[in-house]
């Protein structure tokens, strides 16, 4: 190490990432949380009104199980999908990669009213189903259509937090428990499974939390009867500017959301497999 | 398990009944489709409780008939046998063999005793014989107090002792390992070897062994079968191998040698080689009748002597006349470099450091008695 040079704090590099997050995130956060709490004068109805006016809960709960549908959704294509990735050449990779990012580099609205064209009511989807006698199938307007659109755009991010994982996992270690007795779904069982938790838990925490959170789209393809809790906040704010409820509603889902990351975190892994995500590392395996 | 449950150690010291498995190869072929088979046409007995290893360079093959025996590579032709029972199409999990693996292949999620105790529960044993025999063989590798430790937290050495536990836990019919002391460092190498042999002992089950290391196999073998090109070159005692090697490549492979090709099949009862006229030792050609028509004289660093003169060499040694090219110090001995005959062919021996003094440049003449040369094929 050479002496003359000044060992400047590293920290400073953080200023601009923080005053942003500060204008943007932490000032924002801190009226909403303190008007939630203030108006009418100081008080914890807002929070009370949510579990009794007796909506509030229906659209949490129906807000969580299609996060939780679209979760699975993606988990069970992701998986095998991110398992092949690893498993092909360099270039087919890249090529499935290039097909789960499509969703990303498509604009919302485009994506969104190609998912009406195609599920809506004697579209191509429904007509195919009629073909083979099923004619009172709906997908526009109903949950069932909003978990389809939203299980595409979320596959991205379970597929590249489980395609750095799986990559990572020595294939040897398979040859090694069938050598030790195991038939090929034992090993997948007792081996590649739980060395392919951390990504698992990376991807469904990225997926459930992001999916709670949708708007544009059960706005699009879904129905106000069935709205989801962005919807909610956004009918509060926008129609009936009852700015303290819907802060208080979204204090609710942020905590919600910020148990389940740390939740996660804790079950081990979860954050450095995102890292590794953010990091780049998704390209370049073997 | 088919085998009764007794101790890792009650099996080898089973008194007159070999208690390893034979494995026969007949006529084993292996084609990846590339420009040549990777193992062609093998054909192989290791004995029951044999110490076998397969010796080669990287690519001879060695690596893929040991992956054929375990069962995760199929076969393109041939059977192979345990104990009598062709086992060509069981899937690795149902031949019962012990695997260890260069990179040990320890499962990074599992703790010392679970890694050991897996294979035992994947063949369903009860839980308290489970922690008797994990106890015991953890005790053999001497890792007894690690049960609780992960993998990463031991050092490469204890890594490949739990792997070894592992392996043999099972009591499996024979124990494959390939390339184990590979990424260890030189004395812990040796430390391997020396315990590897001791349970090869203890456990007295068949060992097939896989190193491109000359004198790991040296060390540890019954018997070596020299890999090359996907054949076996030569297959013998370490002993045989070094000192009867019956071609080129197994010359060179194991240890120096001082190799003089000749021209055409001019055996009889004497050999041309550069002018020098040599005599034959009918002894070593009686034992190799199928190399009669040889073509190298193959002679141990350590069998030519050095003389000052011509009339210095006993009666009857094959004499060539040679320039030290550079002395080698090497504690107990010296070894001359030396370039021999009229084209200066590159050639080693070994001298005493009380037997005077050779300097680069000296002109000596190099001699061995026929018996210590070896006719080879090429």
């Amino acid at each position: 190490m050479s002496s003359n040079k000044i060992r400047w704090p590293s920290w400073p590099l953080l200023v601009p990432a923080l005053a942003l997050l500060a204008g943007i995130l932490l000032v924002p956060l801190a009226d909403t949380l303190i008007r939630s709490v203030s108006t009418p004068g100081w008080t914890l109805s807002n929070y009370s009104n949510l579990f009794t006016d007796g909506v509030t809960l229906t659209v949490l709960w129906r807000t969580a199980v299609t996060a939780a549908t679209v979760t699975a959704a993606a988990l069970l294509i992701g998986y095998p999908y991110a398992y092949l990735m690893t498993r092909v050449s360099p270039r087919a990779r890249g090529i499935l990669l290039v097909i789960v990012l499509i969703p990303f580099w498509t604009s919302v609205m485009a994506r969104n009213f190609a998912w009406i064209i195609i599920l809506q009511d004697g579209g191509p989807v429904q007509s195919l189903f009629e073909f083979f006698g099923a004619d009172d199938v709906v997908f526009y307007g109903t949950t069932v259509g909003v978990t389809i659109a939203m299980t595409q755009v979320m596959l991205p991010f379970m597929v590249l937090p489980l395609f750095s994982t799986l990559g990572a996992i020595d294939r040897r270690l398979l040859l090694a428990a069938r050598g030790l007795g195991s038939s090929p779904t034992a090993a997948f069982w007792k081996v590649y499974w739980p060395l392919s938790r951390s990504g698992v838990m990376a991807g469904v925490i990225l997926v459930f939390t992001l999916s709670l959170g949708f708007y544009v789209t059960p706005a699009l393809l879904g129905s106000p009867q069935e709205s989801l809790v962005a919807q909610l906040l956004a009918q509060r704010t926008t129609l009936l500017l009852d700015f303290a409820a819907a802060g208080a509603l979204g204090i609710l889902v942020l905590v919600v959301t910020l148990v389940l990351v740390a939740w996660a975190n804790r079950m081990g892994g979860t954050m450095s497999a995102i890292g590794v995500v953010a990091a780049g590392r998704t390209e370049g395996r073997r | 398990m088919t085998t009764p449950s007794t101790t890792v150690k009650a099996t080898g010291s089973s008194p007159g009944t070999p208690s390893g498995t034979e494995i026969r190869l007949d006529r084993v072929t292996k084609d990846f489709g590339l420009a040549a088979p990777a193992v062609d046409d093998i054909s192989l007995t290791i004995r029951p409780g044999e110490f076998m290893t397969f010796l080669g360079p990287s690519g001879s093959g060695k690596t893929t008939t040991l992956n054929l025996i375990a069962g995760f590579e199929t076969l393109t032709a041939g059977t192979i046998a345990l104990n009598g029972t062709d086992v060509s199409d069981v899937p690795p999990h149902r031949r019962n063999l012990g695997m260890l693996f260069q990179n040990y292949a320890l499962f990074p999620h599992l703790t010392v005793a679970q890694n050991v105790a897996y294979p035992l529960r994947e063949r369903k044993v009860p839980k308290r014989e489970i922690a008797r025999k994990v106890a015991e063989v953890l005790e053999l590798v001497q890792l007894t107090g690690r049960d609780d430790n992960h993998p990463s937290q031991l050092s490469g050495g204890q890594q490949q002792r739990v792997a070894l536990a592992r392996a043999i836990v099972f009591e499996p019919s024979a124990l494959l390992l390939d390339e184990p002391l590979g990424a260890l460092d030189r004395n812990l190498r040796s430390a391997l070897q020396a315990e590897i042999r001791r349970i090869h002992r203890e456990v007295g089950s068949t060992f097939v062994f896989v190193t491109h290391d000359q004198e790991e196999a040296m060390n540890l073998s019954d018997r070596i079968a020299l890999f090359n090109n996907g054949r076996i070159e030569q297959i013998g005692t370490p002993q045989q191998l070094y000192a009867e090697p019956e071609t080129l490549f197994t010359a060179r492979f194991l240890g120096d040698s001082n190799v003089f090709e000749l021209g055409q099949a001019a055996l009889g009862r004497s050999i041309v080689w550069d002018g020098e006229s040599w005599g034959v030792d009918p002894a070593t050609v009686a034992a190799h009748p199928g190399v009669r028509a040889g073509s190298a004289i193959v002679v141990r660093p350590e069998d030519v002597e050095v003389a000052a003169r011509r009339d210095e060499v006993p009666p009857g040694a094959n004499a060539v006349r040679a320039v030290v090219r550079d002395v080698e110090y090497m504690g107990s001995y010296r070894t001359l470099l030396l370039a021999m005959g009229r084209r200066g062919l590159p050639g080693r021996t070994r001298v005493s450091p009380l037997r005077g003094d050779y300097a680069i440049g000296d002109e000596i003449v190099a001699w061995w008695r026929p018996g210590a040369q070896r006719i080879v094929a090429a």
